[in-house]
């Protein structure tokens, strides 16, 4: 079994490999000096093994800066396609958006994600749903580190008994309360830019000290009230 | 090259000079190569006699403030499409100017190196820049660009070691409110109404002839000169005395000063032979200046949208500076400034009501709580606010309740455009539990005062401050009294409510050293609210609940009633009213200085005096905790 394991590792790609390379590097502890990549997915639905990725949108966030020719945006031909949640994302089967290939999108995403740390507004799903697109293409998981700022959020949140908070807050809560204009809503790079306007707020009111300070932060509080 | 987000750029980009002359092209080119940069509260931009940057910056949300370094007083403002920092980059010299977020800030950093070659290709844009550099303007032509070039902001020379709040570009009716001669003077008075302006234009082919203020009409019309069916003709000043558009304050002063007149015409080029672009009143040139409570206020009366509630905001602040810069005892300021306070979020309601489809259904009050409702909200800080509504019938209470929790939110968004927070806890009446009717309002009192647990002391000593600020004084009234019945049939009521009080943590360790927050973002910080101020504003609602007394809402206020109340306990809550009242002061003069809420006080910054006085009331809270847990046994419930 290991011998096999071994032998699928020399079989990868060289863009894969060179992805987890840069692993073998640390990220630095400040938190200005690192680089975060906040993104989003549009799929086909909530399944993990029956829906697809329609698009991807990210951006990079570099010492609280966002270099707008710096974002990234692929749209993914289909061969699987779910009529409802198409509604929702506007992005038809064959739409005016030029396509690129599930394998050739993955490839410029993990060079582009490189070895940062990956944010997003719940997400964990739009790494499993990478995660599955990455195993229909014969590669191993996602390596990098995440933050959700859904977590991130409920953490800004007063520790106190007379606030009912709710189980989960929606990218429509934070837009709200960050007073980010819903402008396009449900396109990926759209929904990642509501994003990253919420992350820069929550890092102010959480303060964090270091990097690992700040994906502690992700863990709900011990000794609430 | 475009993607979403710089389409996104471009599209708030376009709605501000110069980029809103730029080609379709250029504009997309140019949005590709901004960068978005986030800018948390009193970060720094550029400072003075750094070497230019690579870009200059538009303001996509929040506030800069320039500045020069080291000073408190601020030059200039730049809002939401407000360019700055270009000037050094064209002419290649130093930044002259301090920039500092004055809020959480979003800034489009533009290259220059991309935008140079536009500026050259497109006459429009060089010669938007020339202007605008050579008027010492920010923005040569008007906010509104409604095709016209009117209402242009005016700078008076630069002296930077003024207090220079006349720096400020004065704006003045954009909307020109016009006539013409055959005009029947009832139809003037009803367009002046209207309008509410106090003077009107008469033109005669676009050109200005005359003028008819308040004045003309009291002096022509009432005293018998001119029937009161005649026209404009015959009442109008004429001929106009006009000024060129670039006018300066000073200048604007000046000329009224020496023709005697409150308004003055500005034209294309100065002359009565080019159309009229702007009326500038004595009112514009005050509120520029911006030192008037009383013309503030009429500011505010007379806002039509929340964003230009925000400018005068600024105006607010300004005056609040020079109060405490002047020494004006506290207790008059908080005054004045509530007062203003109270009139801003009355017009934002007015103007949400008017932009709401249907009217309220029935009669309803807007709630005021914590520090607003206590009239000691000097600094912007959070919202705390709840609506109660007239009782309805059972098959009304739904749609009822949908309406005004939808008012609610309409309200706490505009509130929170014009600078004040979202409360952090949700108490605002958007939220379902803070939006009541009066038989609900009921209940939940009467469930806080008979079942007293922590929660509901916190809550009751949060709502209990209510003060109304729009709507219908009669419904809280009624309120007031059940809940004063209330108390009194449940007097363990007020044991838990000064119990809460003392739960406040001390503000001096045992060695008469401050103590400071342990850990947290204001780490080694003293919390000046929760450990100074609370205990004495807890303290002053208990008692003054426990004397049934009515409608005094201020703590400094509360106890000197309770001076009159107690005579024996005279000296001390008179020490206590000072106390207070010191401590507001010393918040907002912290708030100031480093333009924030003054929470919370970084102690090594304090200067040995400041210590000594915050001291001083620290004797007073220990006494005045000593007091409650005599009076209502205290000891009892808690263990």
């Amino acid at each position: 079994m290991r011998l096999f394991q071994k032998k699928k590792q020399k079989d990868l790609p060289t863009f894969w490999k060179d992805y987890s390379n840069q692993f073998k590097d640390k990220l630095p502890v400040n938190i200005n000096e690192n680089q975060f990549v906040i993104f989003d997915t549009e799929t086909t639905g909530f399944s993990f093994d029956k829906d697809r990725i329609l698009s991807i949108g990210a951006l990079k966030l570099i010492n609280k800066n966002i270099l707008v020719k710096e974002s990234f945006e692929v749209y993914i031909s289909q061969t699987h396609y779910n009529a409802d949640s198409a509604e929702i994302h506007g992005i038809l089967k064959k739409g005016k958006k030029k396509c690129i290939t599930e394998v050739e999108a993955l490839e410029q995403f993990l060079s582009y994600i490189k070895n940062h740390v990956l944010v997003g507004h719940h997400v964990m799903f739009d790494v499993a749903m990478i995660n599955q697109a990455l195993k229909r293409n014969g590669l191993p998981k996602l390596k990098n580190q995440t933050l959700d700022t859904g977590l991130l959020y409920k953490r800004t949140l007063l520790t106190t008994s007379v606030l009912q908070k709710k189980e989960q807050y929606s990218l429509d809560d934070l837009a709200e309360k960050f007073s980010i204009s819903k402008k396009d809503r449900h396109t990926a790079l759209g929904d990642t830019y509501i994003t990253v306007i919420a992350f820069l707020g929550i890092l102010d009111k959480l303060k964090p000290k270091n990097l690992g300070d700040l994906i502690n932060k992700q863990k709900p509080l011990k000794f609430g009230l | 090259m475009k993607n979403t987000i710089s389409e996104r750029v471009a599209d708030f980009l376009k709605n501000f000079p110069p980029f809103n002359i730029l080609e379709e092209n250029q504009l997309q080119k140019l949005s590709y190569e901004v960068s978005i940069i986030y800018k948390e509260n009193n970060s720094i931009i550029f400072t003075e006699n750094e070497e230019p940057h690579e870009y200059f910056y538009v303001v996509h949300k929040g506030a800069i403030a320039l500045a020069k370094k080291d000073t408190t007083s601020v030059l200039d403002i730049c809002d939401e499409g407000d360019i700055f920092g270009l000037r050094p980059l064209m002419a290649k010299e130093n930044y002259k100017l301090e920039a500092k977020a004055h809020e959480e800030t979003i800034l489009y950093a533009i290259p220059i190196k991309e935008f140079k070659p536009i500026a050259l290709e497109n006459k429009r844009v060089g010669d938007f820049l020339i202007e605008s550099f050579a008027s010492n303007t920010r923005n040569p032509y008007s906010i509104k660009h409604s095709g016209k070039l009117y209402g242009i902001s005016n700078h008076t020379e630069t002296n930077p070691e003024n207090k220079l709040l006349d720096l400020q570009p004065v704006r003045y009716s954009t909307n020109l409110v016009t006539c013409t001669e055959s005009t029947k003077i009832k139809m003037v008075a009803n367009t002046m109404t209207i309008n509410n302006v106090g003077c009107i234009l008469v033109v005669k082919n676009e050109l200005p002839v005359g003028i008819i203020t308040d004045k003309d009409i009291r002096n022509k019309i009432f005293t018998g000169l001119v029937p009161i069916g005649g026209t404009a003709k015959e009442v109008m000043t004429s001929p106009v005395i006009t000024y060129p558009r670039e006018l300066t304050i000073t200048q604007a002063q000046m000329a009224m000063m020496k023709s005697n007149i409150s308004h003055l015409c500005l034209t294309e080029d100065g002359t009565p032979e080019t159309p009229a672009v702007g009326i500038l009143s004595k009112h514009d040139v005050m509120v520029a200046i911006g030192n008037n409570p009383a013309v503030l206020m009429r500011a505010i009366k007379r806002c039509r949208s929340t964003k230009r509630l925000r400018s005068i905001r600024h105006g607010v602040m300004n005056l609040l500076r020079g109060y405490l810069d002047e020494n004006i005892p506290i207790r008059l300021v908080s005054k004045i400034i509530s007062e203003l306070n109270d009139a801003t979020i009355k017009q934002v309601i007015k103007i949400v009501i008017k932009n709401m489809d249907t009217e309220p259904p029935v009669r309803f009050a807007w709630l005021t709580m914590g520090s607003q409702g206590r009239a000691e909200q000097l600094l912007n800080t959070d919202q705390d606010n709840a609506i109660l509504f007239e009782d309805v019938p059972k098959n009304k209470q739904k749609e009822t309740t949908d309406y005004f929790l939808k008012l609610g939110s309409m309200i706490t968004k505009e509130l929170n455009t014009i600078g004040y927070e979202y409360c952090p806890a949700e108490m605002m009446a958007s939220n379902p539990l803070w939006c009541h009717s009066l038989s609900e309002w009921k209940e939940v009192t009467t469930h806080w005062i008979t079942n007293p647990g922590p929660d509901e002391v916190l809550l009751s000593s949060i709502f209990f401050d209510y003060n109304v600020t729009y709507g219908d004084k009669k419904l809280t009234d009624e309120l007031s009294k059940h809940i004063f019945a209330s108390v009194e049939k449940h007097p363990l009521f007020l044991t838990h409510l000064a119990g809460g009080a003392l739960q406040n943590p001390s503000p001096t360790g045992f060695f008469r050293d401050f103590l400071v927050e342990q850990d947290g973002a204001h780490k080694d910080f003293f919390d000046l609210k929760l450990r100074a101020l609370m205990p004495l504003i807890d303290a002053a609602r208990v008692l003054i609940l426990s004397h049934s007394v009515k409608s005094i809402n201020n703590t400094a206020e509360r106890f000197e009633k309770l001076a009159e109340l107690e005579p024996q306990n005279k000296e001390f809550y008179l020490a206590c009213s000072y106390a207070s009242k010191a401590l507001l002061k010393f918040r907002t003069i912290q708030g100031l200085q480093h333009n924030d809420s003054g929470r919370f006080i970084a102690l090594d910054k304090l200067n040995k005096e400041e210590k000594i006085k915050l001291k001083r009331t620290f004797k007073t809270i220990k006494e005045i905790q000593e007091l409650l847990q005599v009076r209502f046994q205290i000891k009892n419930i808690l263990g």
